[in-house]
């Protein structure tokens, strides 16, 4: 098969070209009308609410977000160690349950079982219960004090690995059978077929559903915030006081919006390479 | 843009590119009403891709699609009313997994032309009484064979009534023992007088069931002629080449 260098485009070839760029033009520019014609909309409903200047005051005040930036952002880096170690955790933790729920035989009935009930009850548990539960619970049950971040990042572990352990063995069972008889017939054991070849294959598989839990995960350790620890929702909390309005709250939330955002788009691109590779050849 | 209905189905110079490998490179083809046409060649000879391009599943990059007279290859052509008149049969089946065997051909009668419930329903039964297959109406396709299914599939790409029915090598994922039941099937429509374009590897058939042979090659149309003409006494090198490979 070669390629034609001498070939051009017909001229009925170049007119359906023209036609589709005037199109796509139509379309753009129809686009940027409404646009336009919406953000008006919004813009003059907002503007002739008749709270919209208190709550400009009160929630979007710069000079209070430039007073409250310094403690708000010193949580904030609370928020994200919690969030590197947690996700560590959960990273481990998550595949030590998928791999039990994996386990076939009846010796290790017990453990499968276990295994299940544990993804059970802490998919079903509301985070802030387990958080109460551990943030209290576990210094009493040591009788010791521990860092409230410390148990913040366990209860987040907790309940994330639940959800994350679930999403592991959906794509351990998404990989068809007859790969692992395949590894089984070159002679890979269990364990071998389960980490050279299947394990591979399954992430690829769920990569976009993980990179959903992180990003779960990364607003969710602003909840530890509940324990006493002082993080970027707890400053917030204490300089709102101070302020007397609310704009600290929107303060740490843009900036759990600007860690998730890359987060977000990265996911949104992986998903659609890998659709567009498994798609390959269709346009319709 | 006048219409010419001599033709069911003309093609000029259809060309494809993917990437820097020109697949079709100036198709030719005029496709007759009621008549059957194979398409030989080759794998990877563009068969594929160019029955796709007629259906509008596949952009093409130059050349004219001309369905009954009109250029459906036209972009202010609406595809979909294009696609919704020709059937297309694809060489893993592709029936629905999730819908009983005659909601697979029902459904689209419904939602694509508009039919009312109940006449859908009598269509789609039909449809797969033709096929021999009126049994299995209330069946999930993976409870058939895969020759069934691909007899679900043809019933499913004709029961509109198309005006073309295009075949992609409908008999090459099925075990040999279930070939013969849908070549069969195929006969008999052609016999029937439906028009259609078949890109196939069974070359008896080929002889034995339409009325031209195509040769597809390096992108183009290399030899078309009856299955006397280019079995009993291809013209050139190229055709010969190819059909002795493949033992006839």
């Amino acid at each position: 098969m070669t390629v034609d260098q001498a070939w051009r485009p017909s001229a009925l070839e170049l007119e359906r070209q023209a036609y589709r760029r005037r199109a796509t033009t139509r379309s753009l520019l129809i686009g940027a009308a409404s646009t336009v014609v919406f953000a008006a909309l919004v813009w003059v409903t907002l503007i002739n609410t008749p709270g919209w200047a208190l709550v400009q005051e009160s929630f979007f005040d710069p000079a209070t977000w430039a007073g409250s930036w310094p403690r708000v952002w010193h949580g904030f880096l609370l928020n994200l160690q919690i969030l590197v170690f947690a996700a560590i955790g959960v990273a481990i933790v998550a595949s030590l349950i998928a791999f039990l729920r994996t386990l076939r035989g009846p010796v290790w009935f017990p453990l499968r079982f276990l295994a299940a009930a544990y993804t059970d009850i802490f998919r079903g548990t509301p985070l802030i219960i387990v958080l109460y539960l551990v943030g209290f619970g576990i210094p009493g049950l040591v009788q010791q004090r521990i860092p409230t971040e410390v148990l913040g990042t366990v209860a987040l572990v907790i309940t994330y690995s639940a959800y994350v352990a679930e999403v592991l063995r959906a794509g351990l069972e998404a990989v068809h059978p007859s790969q692992r008889m395949a590894a089984r017939a070159l002679g890979y054991t269990h364990t071998q077929t389960l980490r050279i070849v299947v394990l591979p294959q399954a992430l690829r598989k769920v990569t976009p559903a993980l990179m959903n839990d992180f990003v779960a995960m990364q607003k969710d350790v602003g909840l530890v915030s509940v324990l006493g620890a002082v993080d970027a929702v707890r400053a917030a909390q204490i300089e709102t006081a101070r302020f007397a309005d609310f704009s600290p709250y929107v303060l740490a939330g843009l900036l759990f919006i600007a860690l998730a955002w890359p987060m977000i788009r990265l996911t949104d691109w992986v998903s659609a390479r890998m659709q567009r590779r498994e798609q390959m050849g269709g346009t319709v | 843009m006048t219409p010419r209905s001599a033709s069911a189905l003309e093609l000029e110079g259809i060309r494809k590119r993917y990437g820097e490998r020109d697949v079709l490179r100036g198709v030719d083809l005029d496709v007759r009403p009621h008549e059957v046409i194979a398409l030989i060649g080759a794998s990877g000879s563009g068969k594929s891709t160019l029955l796709k391009t007629i259906d509008l599943l596949e952009p093409i990059d130059d050349g004219r699609i001309l369905l009954d007279g009109e250029d459906v290859s036209d972009p202010r052509v609406d595809a979909d009313r294009v696609r919704a008149r020709i059937g297309i049969v694809f060489q893993g089946y592709n029936l629905f997994p999730h819908q009983r065997v005659l909601d697979n051909i029902a459904r689209s009668l419904r939602v694509v032309h508009h039919l009312p419930r109940a006449e859908a329903r009598d269509r789609a039964l039909a449809a797969l009484d033709r096929v021999g297959l009126a049994d299995f109406a209330g069946h999930y396709p993976d409870r058939l064979s895969g020759g069934q299914q691909q007899r679900v599939a043809i019933a499913r790409a004709v029961a509109a009534g198309q005006s073309l029915l295009l075949l992609d090598e409908v008999t090459s994922a099925l075990d040999p023992e279930l070939v013969g039941e849908v070549l069969a099937l195929i006969r008999e429509l052609g016999r029937d007088g439906a028009t259609i374009l078949m890109a196939t590897h069974e070359m008896a058939f080929a002889r034995e069931v339409a009325d031209r042979i195509a040769f597809l090659h390096d992108g183009q149309i290399h030899e078309i002629g009856t299955p006397d003409e280019v079995f009993g006494d291809p013209q050139r090198a190229r055709t010969r080449e190819f059909l002795s490979r493949v033992g006839r």
